[in-house]
């Protein structure tokens, strides 16, 4: 398996053992400052945050909880404008949601309302019958959730309603999908193997992938670079290259070596 | 209900009607006709063609206010809770209307339209109006702001926005209300039928009494009138059952 490494390079490598591979930059976020008014208090979440990512890319941003990195998302995203900054996606400014970047929320984003072809269908709209039909069908197999067609989310598991918001996303063919803790309310099992289904789809589809966590291990298991935020006002504390080819055996040293010192850079001690 | 919970629920009037009956006939004072006498009534009711004419009149004037009223209320509470601005502005407004009985109308609705149809189902519209628009309203702010955004993301129009997401997002809670403002409206068409017009089930107990004291007939009416709104509540509550809503009732 091929693995993909970042390489739209503001900060060093810490190390090379990967091939490099140039990659188009996809997304560029300038200067982005985030200010809310709070009951005329001045709450600052985000100040001057410089972020580049390649097409194809998949990039974790890492950090505790309530540090901004959803607002981050949501503003990438277009759901919000910042206070300062703009975001650019392939050269052209960000101004509100696109069908072309789909956001994955937790499992609570798929309509409930609908069937499981109903969801993944939904963004299909423009589509004739029968290619919407030959769509649905693709992407219930992709996320393994074959003889679920006809049933509603609240029949289904947290994980399965979880692979159909991914459908869902994908269904639509996006270029990049943002997502936020997608993961975050699933049992640990779930999540584990969630993860590797993200790994298979992001394989198959190359899609550019920026991904919110705030649990580190995920972000290595996962990401090609890891955006280490600080806390609020959320800064880039660090980028962290991940130069482990994909499946990634999370007892080699390099993976303890990259984890350790992302523990170290958020200042945690990693015994329990 | 299952089929034991049923048997035990028709014991049970059995038992109330066989108490009723024997409290009356034991009583020398007459203060209730006896169940038989009320079944009487019914029949009689039949007989003279007055049974199927006064269901009919009364079921015709809450169908059609009561319509009336939810094609209006749902597309305008719908918009006051999206508009939040307007909702606001407009709230102090409802909340002054709304503790004002739909009976307090009957003098303004008579001046209006006569005594006759027109009448009654204007008061059965106002009862049913602000109810539907309050809980419309109060559906569209528990939307989830979710899958409004996941809805924006997948580039959906505005009027795309409101019949894809907005009405299946706010169904669940429009059947409820809708099943409860019916409730309503049946109540209060008896109450207008006994004042603004000369036929249906309020009339037939107002005019049973003043006509000579007719109280099995009085009684049949309240049957009457109990039966039909069980079986609009029964007839409300299957849409609850609907596959796409149930989402908006499970406990999780």
């Amino acid at each position: 398996m091929a693995s993909i490494i970042a390489v739209v390079q503001k900060f060093p490598r810490t190390t090379a053992t990967s091939p490099k591979r140039q990659l188009q930059s996809k997304l560029h976020a300038e200067n982005i400052g985030m200010i809310f008014n709070r009951d005329s208090n001045c709450v600052e979440v985000l100040e001057g945050i410089d972020l580049e990512v390649g097409e194809g890319e998949f990039v974790c941003i890492l950090g505790p909880s309530g540090c901004g990195k959803s607002t981050f998302l949501n503003i990438i995203a277009g759901f919000i404008s910042p206070t300062s900054g703009q975001v650019s996606i392939d050269g052209e400014i960000v101004r509100g949601p696109d069908p072309r970047r789909i956001f994955v929320f937790q499992e609570r984003g798929v309509f409930p309302w609908l069937t499981v072809e109903g969801n993944i269908g939904f963004g299909l709209f423009k589509l004739s019958r029968a290619k919407r039909a030959e769509r649905i069908a693709h992407y219930v197999k992709l996320v393994g959730l074959e003889g679920f067609e006809k049933a509603y989310p609240h029949e289904l598991s947290g994980g399965m309603k979880q692979r159909l918001e991914v459908a869902r996303a994908l269904a639509v063919n996006p270029d990049v999908l943002f997502l936020d803790e997608p993961f975050g309310a699933l049992d640990s099992i779930t999540r584990l193997t969630m993860r590797s289904e993200l790994l298979r789809i992001w394989e198959a589809e190359r899609k550019t992938i920026v991904f919110v966590t705030h649990d580190i291990e995920e972000s290595i298991q996962l990401a090609d670079r890891v955006v280490v935020m600080s806390a609020r006002p959320a800064r880039i504390q660090r980028i962290v290259n991940i130069d482990i080819s994909h499946p990634r055996d999370i007892s080699s040293r390099r993976y303890i070596e990259l984890r350790n010192g992302i523990f170290e850079e958020i200042g945690l001690a990693h015994k329990v | 209900m299952n089929s034991t919970a049923r048997l035990r629920s028709a014991v049970l009037i059995a038992v109330l009607l066989a108490i009723w009956h024997v409290a009356v006939t034991h009583q020398k004072v007459h203060l209730l006709p006896t169940p038989l006498a009320v079944a009487g009534g019914v029949v009689e009711l039949a007989q003279r063609g007055l049974l199927i004419k006064y269901v009919v009149a009364s079921l015709f004037r809450v169908t059609w206010g009561f319509l009336g009223a939810a094609i209006l209320a749902i597309p305008f509470g719908l918009a006051l809770g999206w508009h939040k601005r307007s909702g606001m502005a407009l709230n102090p407004l409802i909340q002054i209307f709304r503790p004002i009985s739909p009976l307090a109308w009957i003098p303004i609705s008579i001046l209006w339209f006569g005594v006759g149809d027109m009448s009654a189902i204007f008061l059965i519209f106002l009862a049913s109006f602000l109810p539907l628009t309050v809980t419309a309203m109060n559906a569209v702010a528990n939307v989830s702001p979710v899958h409004i955004n996941a809805a924006r993301n997948f580039g959906l129009s505005q009027s795309q926005l409101v019949w894809r997401v907005l009405y299946p997002a706010v169904a669940p809670q429009l059947i409820v209300g809708l099943r409860i403002t019916l409730g309503i409206a049946w109540l209060v068409v008896v109450a207008a039928e006994m004042i603004a017009v000369n036929s249906g089930l309020g009339f037939l107990i107002v005019d049973s009494r003043n006509a000579g004291n007719r109280y099995d007939l009085v009684v049949a009416g309240m049957a009457l009138i109990g039966t039909i709104g069980l079986l609009l509540d029964i007839g409300m509550r299957s849409f609850e059952k609907i596959r796409s809503l149930r989402w908006g009732y499970s406990e999780d």
